[in-house]
């Protein structure tokens, strides 16, 4: 078996290990809302988080700067940031509200989200919203924090920054709104970029320039991103790695080339193949959505999540939760059907040789 | 947060699965409301105590123990004296059943005046449904008893003492409710009316016509109401009859009363003109008249009887005021406002606390129907604010 | 900007030259005119007056004249600072008037800047401690400080204040200090009463002002902005603070609109109870001997006033919201 997570170097940047997240409310049993998670970031590499709607990826980003609501928390696993100082810190033992973690808070991690409008005040001018964040970190006066501003506003590529610093969010466009958030979340030079659907809410012309745009400041900061879509073809042009969650597990993860020829999951497999292909006419194919809806995360199985709604499922899914396997370096899966010897045969999966011979496919069994 | 965001989108989707199907939308709707109301402990606490406040009202006479008329210059402000249960005989023994002490007097001789004393020897019992004079129940009954009164006849009976001519401060009470009690009742169903065929008008035609409902609906919410109240009420004759003086000052109040209606029939009215099943009944002709009466109104009952329930209290509140500050009610007519007017004064209230008894009720008066009307509006608009 | 303040303004026009006409049909309301029973009140005192007294106010008041003659006329004067003659006191209305119309001002502003420092704090509670003890206290003592009616708070806290302490609550300036300019002594002497009429006006508004600024606080804690607000790293009560309260305040400031006229109405019933030296108790008077200029008068002037204040309110949201100050919505 391969290791769970690459082996850490010094460009490894922050581990979640193991991760789980649960929300409580009074009248309701617990919520286990993300379990199990391990991804590694590292400097200079972009991370795609990816799912459907509820499958746990916003829940598992803001738990990293621990900005989820009072109702929950991390009964296991660990959060390890090292951030180049030799120091590493366990942010998932850290107190929401406490100093330690608001220094991490936008200076070293910082965050940009899905709904420009709404995720900026909309009775502050955007230039006082990111000297805010200026002041707050940095040693800088009001006019320092101004002028950096301007020249941040200048850098996502705002056309005449010093007058648009001074504008409210309402006076801006969906896209200008989008890189004023940008500036705000790089105005310390941030080690880790979270960006939760940062596209999503806009057209695709402006998408397109907002995904060059991040991809370019990422290369310029050297800073870890985190990026979080449900979009596959995002996910292709942006990202390095990729991570496939699934009802609040990361089911796969790995290089996104390897991962997008040759996907190990049967989620993932479902995923590519419910995505439209550009090709000629004659070779299109049907698309295939993904049987059944996601259950409720009280419904799920204690085995792999993807239980219900496997074409593959066999005797220990339900069960038995499977371990990470690795299938090449810097891919893994979790999945029983490229552990168990049992398992029945899948089309392009790396599995297990069957001992006592090459015809011993057995289709679905006990 | 993200769960919590779809957890809220997920909910209105599935929460008309749990109801059962009917046929009939207006029966749906009624009992969809009723179900959601039930689940709210305190409306539906209130419910019964309005209910039980109305039921004293529409019974008033055989309720109170005496005409709110009847005084004994002898009883001038005597205290209450509460109803014992339980009487501890000298040997020790124990004699059940209700009684109320009688009064004995002292001269105070620093103030000069009389003082009355709770006498503990005098026991009068109290009996259920004894005789009285008779009288007409609801106008057309002829009783000759009341729900209960002191067994010997013409003993003093003040269980929440008398005012300045004696009179029983527990009859008037009674009385007084079924006055506030119908003054908010006639004045909302005034206001209801009027704000019903105006907010319903301006609401479906729109138009020049919505717009100077509007205006005027605006303009009367920004006027300090009891002024003009009191300067309407002013202008009332002097000569008029009590109960046209009653009438009088429901149709004042509900003057500046039916804006807040007509706010909410429009409003609803505004939402469901653009509803497909208005514009199916219209494609297939139905009249105006029925397209409003048959497919609208139903729709918006219970948000309608909400509202009205709301606007109770601010009725009663204002005929309260307005009668406290002598412009309202004339006496005789009894009300909790011409009752609390008898309070005005501080001294003699500082010796006669117990007048303000009506104002204890009017506050659980109101308490209840507020809550009640919430619970209303929230059953009939789960989603609503 | 500039649009906003020039349709308010022109609605303000309208609206107060509304309001004239409805005092005006108050003024005119009872039965037999003005004149009449000057007149008849003047002999049954048994003054004579003479004939060309009478003649010269009928042509002043333009009585006998049609409705709208005669408004013109009252409403002429008006603008001119003439509101007409009270004849039980014998005196201009404008005399009479001014003095306690400043008082009515003083104590409802004093009674608005109550309410929002009880309010603001409680609301901001009630909201980020949601469903707490603190919360729970809120929402009923806000139930139950709506459902008592301000004069009957009054009464009770003057018959508290009676029975415990022996003195009578009432006014708002000792007699020696009533007529002397203002000073420290003076203002303490006036804190010293007015405290309770205060008291009673601010807690039905404040009650209100509760739910209200809790209900829109709870919606902006929801939203975005708060979760990149904290995700600055700024601390919690900053993040609170600056940003959802400071947006939740711009429809508490619109609040004010119907603030204000239920809060000059109960200055007015509260002002009877405690013989405060308002405009309140005068136009009851006023009402009672259908002295009509007068009491027009001080209808037309607390429209005026709570019209007013709606403006004002308009203009500080205007100046707290970026999204009206340009023209955003």
């Amino acid at each position: 078996m391969m290791p769970q997570t690459p082996m850490a170097n010094d460009k490894t940047l922050l581990r979640m290990e193991d991760v789980s997240i649960v929300f409580s409310s009074p009248d309701e049993a617990d919520i286990e809302a993300v379990r199990q998670v391990d991804f590694t970031l590292t400097r200079g590499k972009t991370l795609a988080l990816v799912g459907e709607s509820g499958c746990g990826k916003s829940v598992t980003a803001r738990t990293i700067l621990r900005l989820l609501d009072k109702n929950a928390r991390i009964p296991s696993g660990r959060i390890l940031f090292s951030p180049g100082d030799g120091e590493t810190t366990d942010i998932a033992t850290l107190n929401p509200d406490s100093t330690a973690m608001r220094s991490i808070r936008g200076n070293k991690i910082s965050m940009i989200f899905q709904e420009p409008m709404s995720s900026l005040s909309p009775v502050h001018t955007i230039g006082a919203q990111i000297d805010e964040m200026i002041l707050l970190h940095e040693n800088l006066d009001k006019k320092g924090a101004r002028a950096r501003t301007i020249e941040l506003l200048e850098q996502v590529g705002i056309p005449g920054a010093r007058q648009r610093a001074d504008a409210y969010p309402f006076q801006l466009s969906g896209g200008l709104r989008q890189r004023a958030m940008i500036a705000m979340a790089l105005a310390c030079k941030p080690d880790l970029l979270i960006a939760d659907e940062p596209t999503t809410a806009l057209d695709v012309t402006t998408q397109a320039q907002i995904l060059d745009l991040l991809r370019s400041l990422r290369d310029e900061f050297g800073m870890a991103m985190l990026f979080i879509t449900h979009d596959l073809g995002v996910v292709a042009e942006i990202a390095d790695e990729v991570a496939v969650m699934y009802l609040g597990d990361v089911v796969e993860q790995g290089d996104v080339f390897d991962v997008f020829k040759s996907p190990q999951h049967p989620y993932t497999r479902a995923l590519m193949s419910s995505i439209p292909r550009m090709t000629r006419r004659a070779d299109r194919q049907r698309l295939n959505p993904i049987q059944g809806t996601v259950p409720s995360p009280k419904n799920r199985p204690s085995g792999c999540a993807f239980t219900t709604r496997c074409p593959h499922a066999f005797e220990p899914c339900a069960a038995v939760r499977p371990e990470p396997t690795g299938t090449s370096e810097n891919h893994w899966a979790r999945c029983h059907l490229l552990t168990d010897p049992q398992a029945p045969r899948v089309d392009g999966l790396i599995q297990p040789k069957v001992e006592g011979g090459s015809d011993a496919y057995q289709g679905d069994r006990t | 947060m993200a769960t919590t965001d779809t957890q809220n989108l997920t909910k209105p989707v599935a929460q008309p699965k749990t109801s059962k199907p009917t046929l009939s939308g207006r029966e749906s709707q009624f009992a969809m409301t009723w179900r959601r109301f039930k689940q709210h402990q305190l409306a539906l606490v209130s419910l019964w105590i309005v209910v039980a406040f109305y039921l004293v009202a529409l019974l008033a006479e055989f309720f109170a123990p005496f005409d709110p008329g009847d005084y004994n210059p002898r009883y001038t402000y005597a205290p209450p004296q509460g109803i014992e249960f339980v009487f501890v005989e000298e040997d020790g023994s124990w004699t059940w059943g209700p009684y109320v002490n009688g009064y004995g007097t002292e001269i105070d001789p620093e103030a000069m005046r009389r003082i009355f004393t709770i006498d503990e020897e005098v026991r009068h019992p109290l009996g259920f449904f004894v005789e009285s004079e008779p009288y007409m129940l609801l106008g057309i009954i002829p009783m000759s008893h009341k729900l209960f009164g002191t067994i010997e006849p013409r003993a003093p009976l003040y269980v929440i003492g008398a005012d300045r001519l004696g009179r029983d401060q527990l009859s008037r009470l009674i009385h007084g409710t079924r006055i506030s009690l119908s003054i908010g009742l006639v004045g909302v169903v005034l206001s209801l009316i009027f704000g019903v065929i105006i907010g319903g008008f301006s609401g479906y035609y729109g138009g020049w016509f919505d717009s100077a409902v509007q205006r005027t609906i605006e303009f009367i919410r920004s006027l300090p109401t009891i002024p003009l109240w009191l300067g309407l009420a002013a202008a009332l004759p002097q000569n008029w009859s009590a109960l046209q003086n009653y009438f009088a000052i429901t149709v004042i109040l509900s003057l500046l009363g039916w804006t807040e209606l007509a706010r909410v029939v429009r409003g609803r009215f505004l939402a469901l003109r653009t509803e497909d099943f208005v514009t199916a009944a219209q494609l297939d002709g139905a009249s105006d008249y029925r397209v409003i009466v048959r497919h609208m109104v139903p729709s918006f009952m219970s948000h309608i009887i909400a509202a009205t329930t709301l606007a109770i209290p601010g009725m009663i509140l204002a005929e309260t005021a307005l009668s406290f500050l002598g412009l309202g009610l004339q006496a005789p007519i009894v009300s909790w406002g011409t009752l609390l007017q008898e309070a005005q004064n501080i001294r003699t209230l500082a010796s006669a606390p117990w007048l303000l008894a009506p104002g204890v009720v009017v506050v659980v008066a109101i308490l209840a129907m507020n809550f009640l009307g919430d619970g209303l509006r929230d059953a009939a608009d789960p989603y609503g604010k | 900007m500039l649009g906003f303040l020039v349709r308010r303004l022109i609605a303000m026009v309208l609206t107060i030259w509304a309001v004239s006409f409805v005092a005006f049909a108050i003024i005119q309301l009872p039965p037999g005119d003005y004149l009449t029973s000057y007149v008849a009140q003047l002999s049954a005192a048994g003054d004579r007056i003479d004939p060309q007294t009478i003649e010269a106010l009928r042509e002043r008041y333009g009585l006998g004249d049609p409705f709208i003659v005669q408004y013109f006329k009252w409403i002429s004067g008006i603008v001119q600072g003439d509101f007409g003659d009270s004849f039980e006191w014998s005196a201009p209305v404008s005399e009479l008037i001014w003095g306690r119309m400043g008082n009515s001002v003083l104590l409802e502003g004093l009674a608005v800047l109550v309410m929002w420092l009880v309010a603001l704090p409680i609301g901001i509670y009630a909201a980020v401690r949601k469903y707490s003890l603190g919360d729970y206290l809120a929402t009923v003592g806000g139930f139950i400080g709506l459902a008592i009616p301000n004069f009957l708070f009054a009464l009770v806290l003057m018959y508290l204040w009676y029975v415990y302490f022996g003195q009578t609550l009432g006014g708002l300036y000792s007699p020696e200090m009533a007529n002397s300019p203002w000073s420290i002594a003076k203002l303490l002497d006036f804190l010293s009463r007015a405290w309770a009429p205060i008291l009673v006006l601010a807690t039905a508004g404040t009650a209100q002002l509760i739910r209200v600024m809790r209900a829109n606080l709870l919606d902006e804690l929801s939203k975005p902005y708060v979760v990149t607000a904290r995700s600055k790293g700024l601390p919690e009560w900053r993040v609170v603070l600056k940003y959802p309260v400071r947006v939740a305040l711009n429809p508490l400031v619109s609040t004010i609109g119907w603030l204000l006229p239920t809060l000059v109405s109960s200055s007015v019933v509260v002002s009877a109870v405690m013989n405060l030296p308002t405009a309140g108790p005068l136009l009851l008077r006023s009402l009672t001997t259908q002295d009509m200029y007068l009491a027009g008068a001080i209808i037309l002037l607390l429209g005026i006033l709570t019209i007013l204040g709606t403006l004002i309110s308009d203009l500080i949201l205007a100046w707290i919201d970026p999204r009206i100050r340009h023209g955003g919505m």
